[in-house]
């Protein structure tokens, strides 16, 4: 029996204040195995972690427990403390008395009687503890972005100026992002084209920078350090090598009747187009679901047109292979549909637009080049509506529940910018709360009511109602003077919820990196750990990880970077040693392990088991890659005969522990 | 098909149309309506006060009755609908509700929201199908302008009602197109009629219904179709509107044949 030292956390009045500490550790200290057990205010400190190397010296300690905190939280600390004190780092066992015991219980009888069994589970467990030894990996130099919006770029400008290879893979034919799109940038009101293409330009001269654009990401195996993946590079129908951006094809591809996703539908394109003047790359695309080449075969006028040669009907898409070092996750957001808000009459007028069509009106590369004007008749509107969180904050069921943070402050930005550049238009906005904290923030909203004259009005709109003649019926409550108002409107915009991007959830599957219910990435820590996934060596930029504003993004985007740049700074990383093996002798090599092992990790030799009299005796078994398995244990579970078990966690270790708990 | 079949008061007085001409056409497209013996009152409006059990104890009796015959129950009035399937509602998800119900019922079987209920037009819509209602037809209303008036309680809350998007419905336009008319879209179709504020506020309702009518008019309607008796009544008595308004039974009946 191994001599066991038990070490008993108060941390502070959080466990201490529900569980009985000196009565955990006196009864855990006469364990048959244990020969020193003793408390302390924070087991965590320097002086906490002290007595646990003093002990293990004193007492010869051959096993540690410690009854603290989650595993998740201070594993780690406690391993590095052990190992200071000349034990192999894995003879130690956290006992979870805070999260699984005080937390959650309010009984201090009861609770202290569920932190003594955990604490005997523990120890029970520790006896079985193999000393084991974590190998090492190699890290490839090389990062990958997954997202091409500022988000995107910002990681990769940052990485590549570290000297690490970058590669950005973009589903869209250029790069930029949401950014591309808007106007003018709060509080400052710098134009956003202006202080965003010279970084798309950045990346596409930096050397040590890759765009993918029109690619996706198709599949990812590997772990960190050592990532695999597969990116389709969809056909453009266009050499990117060849193609020079002139815009021959773009303007005489005879089909015009494209929706132009750049102004969100709210123009045509061509089959043939560059989606905006700075796209990078400067590059045309077919769209063969429009194109007459494609429909019908008759046609070819671009081909025949370019003097490049750059036009191909027979490109394919090509898949691309390469291996990272770590992963950046940047796939941003989109403003919801705002189908299920028909009160608002999206549906029903063309005078009824979002924000982020109305920051497409305000755009001089717009669909009105920049001129406020109706979709419908092309009138001035004299009355603006804005309404706030449409479908943010909305329990009802239809929206959203979170707050989507970026409204408040652009909803203030249009408004003044329509009182600004045309004096005569009355401007209301609609609000449940104006929420402006920031960096100059709450003076730029401030302006919007005293210097610009916006009605700000506490309400909701209940109804948009359009009339024949083209106006806009508005009804709404006044929550401050508590009285309806009835507004004659000439354009209405919609301040629509932003949900994360659709591509995020199938990413998030094939990274295994977890997702909360509204598919943001989660983070391995809210406050401590904000940039990473909880997967190692995947890293979360900007809107994937949750709402926020173009500089909380590029704040992220580069706090996303150092801790990619301090992962490939490194040559080698040490690996988790706690994953499966095979027992040789038990496996009958039936495949069911190397079936569920989502990281591929499993493979199979026929090994000889001839003893010298027997004869031959060849048996294909399983081997485990450790470099490979992530130690989830699926193939443990699987095995039909009981020879796959998970170092660290191995069936005799949890029918210990079970075992203690049910004494 | 054989469903029960709840009309309410208001069915049995002002507003035999929408009863007759929902039981001829039910026959026509070959589903039977069975009335629910000794039916009584739905309640007449949802009670929203959670200890309020007495006036939806009616309700829950209506409900049990066509449990016991293993049929979903059937609604026309839109103030019946509304009251029967939010009791319903309770009945599957309020354990308090469904013991104070059952503790006053004394039934043989208690009762937990085992019955379906449906309106009418879910009927049309799920069980017959809007494709062979069209097959139907004998005298479509080809080139008609209809509008759809819905009012409130068709529609919400929807989470319960589950009938359709109550800011965008389609079943009645649905309905429409399947007569062969043509729908009329118009805003005001969701909103309320005035309700039963015509009796303590009369210009509010006068207000209300005008408001609709002005606004299927402006977008060309020709007439106007209701499933709601109040709705029927504000319409008519307190919109000045001329354009006929009309029970969607009605038309169907009409379009099937039958008058």
């Amino acid at each position: 029996m191994r001599r066991i030292g038990v070490f008993v956390c108060h941390c502070g009045t959080n466990i201490a204040s529900t569980v009985d500490v000196k009565a955990v550790a006196e009864t855990l200290g006469k364990e048959p195995a244990v020969v020193f057990s003793t408390d302390y205010p924070y087991m965590c400190s320097e002086a906490g972690q002290n007595i646990i190397k003093e002990a293990i010296k004193e007492y010869k300690l051959e096993g540690v427990v410690v009854c603290s905190c989650s595993p998740r939280m201070h594993e780690a600390t406690f391993r590095k403390t052990v190992q200071a004190a000349g034990l192999n780092p894995y003879l130690l066992e956290v006992a979870n008395i805070r999260e699984q015991c005080s937390w959650i219980h309010k009984d201090k009888a009861e609770a202290t009687a569920k932190a003594i069994v955990l604490g005997r589970a523990a120890i029970a467990k520790v006896q079985l503890n193999a000393p084991l030894i974590a190998g090492e990996s190699p890290v490839v130099k090389r990062a990958l972005v997954i997202g091409g919006g500022i988000a995107g770029i910002q990681t990769a400008l940052d990485i590549a100026d570290a000297g690490y290879e970058v590669d950005i893979v973009e589903k869209q034919p250029t790069i930029g992002g949401k950014m591309t799109q808007i106007d003018k940038t709060f509080p400052t009101l710098d134009c956003s084209s202006c202080i965003l293409t010279p970084k798309m330009v950045d990346c596409a001269q930096n050397e040590k920078i890759t765009i993918y654009s029109y690619s996706e990401v198709e599949a990812v195996t590997g772990f960190v350090g050592n990532f695999s993946v597969k990116i389709r590079r969809k056909a453009r129908y266009v050499d990117e090598t060849k193609c020079t951006g002139c815009g021959v094809c773009t303007e005489k591809c005879p089909v015009k009747n494209v929706p132009n996703e750049y102004n969100l539908g709210m123009n045509n394109r061509h089959a043939a187009y560059i989606p905006f003047a700075q796209a990078i790359p400067n590059v045309a695309v077919i769209d063969a679901a429009h194109c007459n080449k494609f429909k019908t075969g008759k046609c070819g006028l671009c081909e025949k047109l370019c003097s490049a040669g750059a036009i191909n009907y027979n490109q394919q898409d090509t898949i691309v292979e390469e291996k990272y070092g770590a992963i950046v996750v940047a796939t941003g957001y989109n403003p919801i549909s705002v189908d299920k808000y028909d009160e608002f009459a999206y549906s029903q007028s063309k005078d009824v637009v979002t924000s982020l069509e109305f920051e497409r009106i305000l755009k001089a590369d717009g669909p009105t080049e920049g001129h406020l004007q109706r979709m419908s008749d092309g009138k001035q509107p004299k009355t603006i509506v804005f309404v706030q969180c449409v479908g943010s904050r909305d329990t009802s069921g239809c929206g959203k529940e979170y707050c989507s943070k970026i409204c408040c402050m652009y909803t203030a930005k249009h408004a003044m910018y329509c009182r600004e550049k045309y004096p005569d238009t009355d401007v209301y906005v609609f609000y449940i709360d104006v929420r402006t904290p920031g960096k100059n923030y709450d003076e730029f909203y401030r302006r919007a009511v005293e210097q610009y004259g916006v009605h700000y009005i506490k309400g909701m709109v209940g109804k948009v109602s359009p009339k024949a003649d083209g106006t806009l019926h508005v009804q709404a409550s006044d929550l401050i003077s508590n009285e309806q108002l009835h507004i004659s409107a000439d354009m209405v915009v919609l301040a629509a919820a932003i949900e994360p991007d659709k591509s995020a959830r199938p990413l998030a599957t094939m990274l295994t990196a977890s997702m909360d219910t509204n598919d943001f990435f989660t983070e391995a820590h809210a406050k401590l750990r904000p940039v990473e996934s909880p997967t190692a060596g995947v890293f979360l930029s900007g809107v994937c990880q949750g709402p926020k504003d173009i500089p909380e993004t590029v704040a992220q985007a580069g706090a996303a970077a150092s801790k990619v740049i301090g992962l490939l700074a490194k040559d080698k990383l040490s690996c988790n040693p706690c994953v499966a093996h095979s027992n040789e002798t038990m496996c009958n090599g039936c495949s069911t392990c190397a079936n569920v092992c989502p990281y591929g990790a499993i493979t199979y030799e026929d090994k000889d088991f001839s003893r010298r009299k027997d004869g031959s005796m060849i048996r294909r078994v399983a081997t485990v890659n450790e470099a490979v398995c992530q130690g989830c244990g699926a193939c443990t579970v699987a095995c039909p005969s009981g020879a796959m078990d998970l170092k660290g966690f191995s069936t005799g270790q949890i029918m210990a522990e079970v075992d203690a708990i049910c004494k | 098909m054989t469903f029960s079949y709840f009309p309410g008061c208001t069915l049995k007085t002002k507003a035999k149309e929408l009863d007759r001409y929902a039981r001829i056409s039910a026959e026509a497209l070959g589903f039977t309506l069975e009335e629910i013996p000794d039916w009584q009152c739905c309640g007449g409006v949802y009670p929203m006060a959670k200890n309020e059990i007495a006036s939806k104890l009616s309700s829950v009796r209506a409900l049990a009755s066509a449990k016991q015959k293993g049929q979903a129950l059937v609604t026309l009035c839109s103030a019946c609908h509304n009251v029967i399937k939010q009791v319903n509602n309770d009945m599957k998800t309020d354990s308090n509700i469904v013991l104070k119900a059952n503790n006053y019922l004394k039934l043989d079987e208690p009762y937990q929201g085992e019955t379906e209920v449906l309106h009418y037009l879910e009927v049309l819509r799920d069980k017959i199908g809007f494709d062979n209602l069209k097959a139907a037809v004998k005298n479509p209303f080809t080139g008609k302008k209809i509008a759809a008036y819905y009012g409130c309680l068709l529609l919400r809350p929807g989470k319960v009602m589950q009938m359709d998007n109550p800011e965008n419905p389609k079943i009645l336009e649905d309905f429409i197109r399947a007569i062969g008319a043509e729908p009329v879209l118009y805003s005001q179709r969701n909103e309320c009629c005035g309700g039963y504020m015509t009796l303590e506020d009369k210009p509010t309702a006068q207000n209300r219904s005008k408001a609709v009518m002005d606004n299927a008019e402006e977008y060309g309607a020709e007439m106007v179709i209701t499933a709601c008796p109040l709705c029927m009544y504000n319409l008519t008595k307190n919109s000045g509107s001329n354009i006929p308004v009309v029970y969607f039974t009605e038309i169907l009946a009409q379009a099937l044949g039958l008058e």
